[in-house]
């Protein structure tokens, strides 16, 4: 069966919350009655059918044919199958996912896999601020799963994170890692300003040493440990990277040591 | 009747009597070989028979630095026990004693499925709150600081109800020189088959034993039925050009993994001749009432 395919007909002229076409909510739905749903969020909004021509059947496995910055929300609490958008969109891609695969080929809006629980948000191109970062007044950013941005990422990715993964390739922004509880984070890139600000436990793997630290942050020197050879190796089994990125011998730093002080920032050495 | 024989070695009509038991296995890293298995020797240890030591447990093979979770070289251990608490409690004890504290060692999960057995999971209040618990891909890890570095080690191991313990054949040769060649070469072929271990030092037992004794509180005793020294003033099962006997003893993950070693290790012994090994091969058993498997020794003769 062929996976159900939104073709965008033009330019949306509003933005649009696309959290209703994911596999788990249009299961069991007519092609009709998905025509029928509202996406568009102004006084009048626009219906799934105004926006998209709809092909094919299979809602396990969703594309979208051309993208936008005004598609929000896309994969929202996604749960299992598979989505697909060939172009850009907007915020909040992948929000509360718990399991199943989107691969978006542009780039994101802010929020991207905000308070994302499990599953594997992939970004080709580029993404916001608050990567993983939880919503105005949530206490918890991404709680599990693995997201990666092939590209950029900006500032505060990851956000009060408490586990998963998270693999940014080209760089990101300022305070990367900030209000951590515990997880992952590797970079790949130029790094910004104070990466782990206030983060309390947690992990911050960086392929160079971070150019701006909080003053909170500890030298522990370099560390002779299992763990890089271990989260090296699974980047690239992943398919993620194809050089690892720490090496065996790592330096740490120690933090943030303004709150429990239980982070650590681990980078290689030698560039 | 003819007795059965292979290149010239008489083989008894006989066979190996083995029982079900529980087991596990991990995987043990180091900076070398050598001191991944310097902790491997370590944690196993006194580990040669259920009866006394708790568990039964060896190296089952070693890993090339592609084969381990942290490319790093390694071996897999077995461990096997009677019952599922033992086991956990042996792995445990002998992780914590042995592994933890060998220079530069990880420990990994050998086996998948079955109950998890805890790993790091206990051993990580070593840490003393530092540790670190790491979640990805489908695995859980602790790292638990100490003072070359950081001890990693996954925080479950698999668990199997599948395995058998007490496969085992007996070489009988004119001397002990000759029994032990022979021995040594079942050895090496076994120990190339995976999924299984032979506990007793260095693959070999000089002291087969038998169920009950002559005193109270005694459940086994020596094998005098196969003591050369005893031939003439007891029942023997040795003829007079028989005077030295030693056993091979075969864990396994599987009952094919133990028929697998049982095969490699006859097929060793019969390549050997009996000119400079032995003279004739039998298996131990209890009748075939106690235990669920038998290994014919025709059965698995090349």
């Amino acid at each position: 069966m062929k996976g159900l395919t939104f073709t965008l007909r033009a330019e949306p002229e509003e933005r649009l919350d696309l959290s209703a076409l994911t596999p788990d909510r249009l299961d069991g739905m007519s092609v009709a009655e998905i025509a029928k749903l509202r996406v568009g969020i102004s006084r009048r909004p626009a219906l799934v059918g105004d926006i998209f021509r709809i092909t094919g059947k299979d809602v396990s496995q969703i594309a979208f044919d051309g993208g936008s910055s005004r598609f929000d929300g896309i994969g929202t609490g996604m749960s299992g199958g598979t989505l697909y958008v060939s172009g850009d969109v907007g915020a909040q891609a992948g929000r509360k996912m718990t399991g199943g695969t989107i691969v978006i080929e542009g780039s994101c809006g802010i929020h991207a896999g905000s308070g994302m629980i499990g599953g594997k948000l992939e970004i080709h191109g580029h993404a916001g601020d608050y990567l993983g970062g939880p919503l105005a007044g949530e206490m918890l950013g991404m709680e599990g799963g693995v997201l990666v941005v092939r590209g950029r990422a900006g500032h505060y990715a990851g956000d009060r994170m408490r586990r998963g993964v998270i693999a940014i390739l080209k760089g990101c922004g300022d305070y990367a890692g900030s209000r951590m509880i515990a997880g992952s984070i590797a970079v790949k890139g130029r790094v910004g300003a104070m990466p782990g600000y206030m983060m309390k436990r947690g992990s911050l793997l960086f392929d160079r040493r971070p150019e701006t630290l909080s003053p909170t942050f500890i030298d522990c020197g370099r560390v002779d440990i299992a763990f890089s050879g271990l989260f090296d190796r699974y980047l690239i089994e992943e398919g993620i990277l194809d050089k690892p990125l720490l090496g065996r011998k790592p330096g740490k730093y120690g933090g943030d040591t303004a709150v429990l002080g239980k982070g650590e920032i681990l980078f290689r050495l030698g560039r | 009747m003819q007795p059965l024989t292979r290149n010239g070695i008489v083989i008894d009509d006989t066979f190996a009597e083995a029982f079900g038991m529980r087991a596990t296995a991990i995987i043990i890293t180091a900076p070398t070989l050598k001191w991944a298995r310097q902790a491997a020797t370590t944690m196993t240890g006194y580990a040669t028979s259920v009866i006394g030591c708790g568990c039964e447990a060896a190296i089952d093979l070693d890993l090339p630095p592609s084969k381990t979770p942290d490319g790093r070289p390694g071996c897999r251990v077995m461990l096997f026990a009677v019952s599922t608490d033992e086991l956990q409690r042996q792995l445990r004890n002998r992780v914590g004693q042995c592994v933890l504290t060998s220079p530069g060692s990880a420990c990994f999960a050998g086996m998948e499925g079955g109950t998890p057995l805890n790993l790091g999971s206990s051993l990580r209040y070593f840490g003393d709150g530092w540790q670190i618990s790491k979640k990805f891909g489908g695995r859980h890890y602790w790292r638990i600081p100490v003072m070359d570095g950081e001890f990693l080690c996954e925080a479950t191991t698999g668990m199997t109800k599948e395995a058998v313990g007490g496969g085992n054949f007996l070489l009988l040769a004119a001397d002990a020189e000759k029994a032990l060649l022979a021995a040594e070469r079942a050895v090496a072929a076994i120990g190339k088959i995976p999924g299984t271990i032979m506990p007793f030092p260095g693959g070999i037992v000089r002291s087969g034993s038998k169920i009950g004794a002559k005193y109270k509180g005694m459940t086994a005793s020596t094998n005098d039925a196969f003591a050369p020294t005893l031939r003439g003033v007891v029942k023997s099962e040795l003829s007079p050009e028989i005077n030295a006997v030693l056993e091979i003893v075969i864990d396994g993950e599987t009952n094919e993994a133990v028929s697998a070693a049982m095969r490699a290790g006859l097929k060793a012994v019969i390549d050997l001749g009996p000119k400079r090994g032995a003279l004739r091969i039998s298996a131990g058993n209890y009748g075939g009432k106690l235990g669920k498997f038998h290994y014919h020794l025709k059965d698995l003769l090349p």
